[in-house]
């Protein structure tokens, strides 16, 4: 057995989003709508060389936008986005929490005017403090369960 | 083009101009006094929900000015049974009038309904959202009432939870520079949200179960209803309705200045012997609808 054999191995081209909150890996993934046929590995609830835990997403073959990446933001806002290419970290960013976000999520609130059949697009708003909130532009209640509330 | 969708789009000086602007509506809207200013103009009150004093009151108010009132109450002799969206209804509607009224069940109606009208929208309650022009005639009728709209202690008593209009009134009055106390039942308690609003702005009260903990120094009780079909054990409503219930003897043990306002309909909250009392004002509130709509609609749509 190798001494430092690693739990989930490096990849050669694609991304890599560290420092996901923990358990929130799979909720990611759902936010970014990747198909089911794509090679990708999780490593959930792993210790942080900062302290405490996290988690890595890792997803073969395919680079994430600036935009993509704000998707990750609504889910893990300290999330860090590393594109790999040749084995390398050509690009390093942090995933930016949108100030709005239109047409991506759908509203908690099932009384909300936005889940009836009228012609609009949905729309948040992320709050003015620091709690990491979306707001509803409709019925200015506060998103709940955000990730199960992403529609594709 | 300006919409009335909720009390939080009002500064406190937009808030002051139309209390002043209402003021000067008493006179006409007690018909003492005539006028014609919206004379030629058409409001169309469109109310998807059943209403009494909201619908009549803007009604009175377009008719005290001098305008003519269209709508409908209720959604069966509609296209909206037809299947019809809120947005082509309005895209309709706001074709034959200078305004649109709308009460709709649905949490963001009013906010859809602005998009889509092509002349200002009033909120008249959409779900358990907004009602800002409730709101409104509550701060006037403090006003009136007391002379005054800051500096007073005022204690919000019943389901602070589903009551719509406890929650923008709170946040009104504590811009305003009012305490508010939070008296309500296990289980209905003021949302946190706005708990946290009222403590941010250093105007939270005390926060209680009973009214009788409260009721010295409050200036102003607004009662609200607590609802049956909150409560699935029917002895258990009846045993906090009756420590909820605002009756003569509670209302003896408060100051000279107090007052008791609910936006009604009341059911069993406060008794009818407290009706006759000089600190019941709650018809008086609801007069109120009448002068703040006009200002208003005179505000909104009126040339001057």
């Amino acid at each position: 057995m190798q001494e430092n054999l690693m739990k989930v191995q490096r990849i050669e081209h694609g991304t890599v989003i560290d420092h996901i909150l923990p358990g929130k890996a799979f909720d990611v993934l759902r936010v970014l709508g990747l198909s089911n046929d794509r090679s990708l590995s999780i490593l959930t609830n792993s210790h942080s060389k900062k302290g405490g835990k996290k988690d890595i997403l890792k997803i073969e073959n395919v680079e994430l936008s600036v935009q993509e990446a704000s998707r990750v933001a609504l889910i893990s806002p300290q999330a860090t986005i590393n594109i790999i290419v040749d084995g390398k970290v050509v690009r390093k960013f942090n995933a930016e929490a949108p100030k709005l976000v239109r047409g991506i999520l759908s509203c908690s609130n099932p009384n909300c005017i936005s889940n009836q059949n009228e012609p609009i697009t949905s729309e948040f708003r992320l709050g003015p403090d620091d709690g990491h909130r979306y707001v509803c532009n409709y019925c200015e209640r506060d998103l709940v369960d955000l990730a199960k509330r992403v529609r594709w | 083009m300006k919409h009335v969708i909720s009390v939080h789009d009002f500064s406190v000086e937009e808030i002051v101009e139309v209390l002043d602007r209402a003021e000067e509506m008493v006179a006409i809207a007690r018909g003492r006094t005539a006028s014609d200013l919206l004379k030629g103009k058409v409001l169309a009150c469109i109310f998807y929900e059943p209403s009494t004093r909201t619908r009549l009151s803007f009604e009175t108010a377009m008719h005290r000015l001098g305008g003519a009132v269209i709508g409908f109450v209720g959604t069966e002799a509609t296209s909206v049974v037809k299947g019809e969206t809120l947005a082509d209804t309005i895209r309709m509607v706001s074709s034959y009038a200078d305004a649109v009224v709308l009460r709709h069940p649905r949490e963001g109606a009013a906010r859809l309904a602005a998009e889509f009208s092509t002349v200002p929208i009033l909120n008249a309650g959409d779900g358990a959202g907004q009602h800002p022009t409730q709101t409104l005639l509550d701060l006037f009728t403090i006003r009136t009432e007391k002379g005054r709209l800051e500096g007073l202690n005022i204690s919000l008593v019943g389901d602070l939870r589903y009551g719509r209009t406890v929650h923008s009134l709170a946040i009104a009055l504590a811009k305003f520079g009012n305490t508010i106390n939070l008296v309500s039942p296990g289980g209905l308690e003021m949302p946190a949200e706005v708990v946290s609003y009222l403590k941010s702005m250093g105007m939270l009260g005390e926060v209680c179960r009973s009214p009788e903990e409260v009721i010295t120094g409050t200036d102003i009780l607004y009662a609200t209803r607590i609802q049956k079909e909150r409560f699935p054990d029917l002895v258990e409503y009846e045993k906090i309705a009756s420590l909820y219930r605002v009756d003569p003897e509670l209302v003896s043990r408060g100051g000279e200045g107090l007052i008791v306002m609910h936006p009604l309909p009341r059911v069993n909250e406060i008794t009818p012997e407290v009706d006759a009392l000089p600190q019941a004002k709650y018809f008086e509130q609801a007069f109120n609808g009448v002068p703040v709509r006009m200002a208003l609609l005179a505000m909104i749509i009126g040339d001057v």
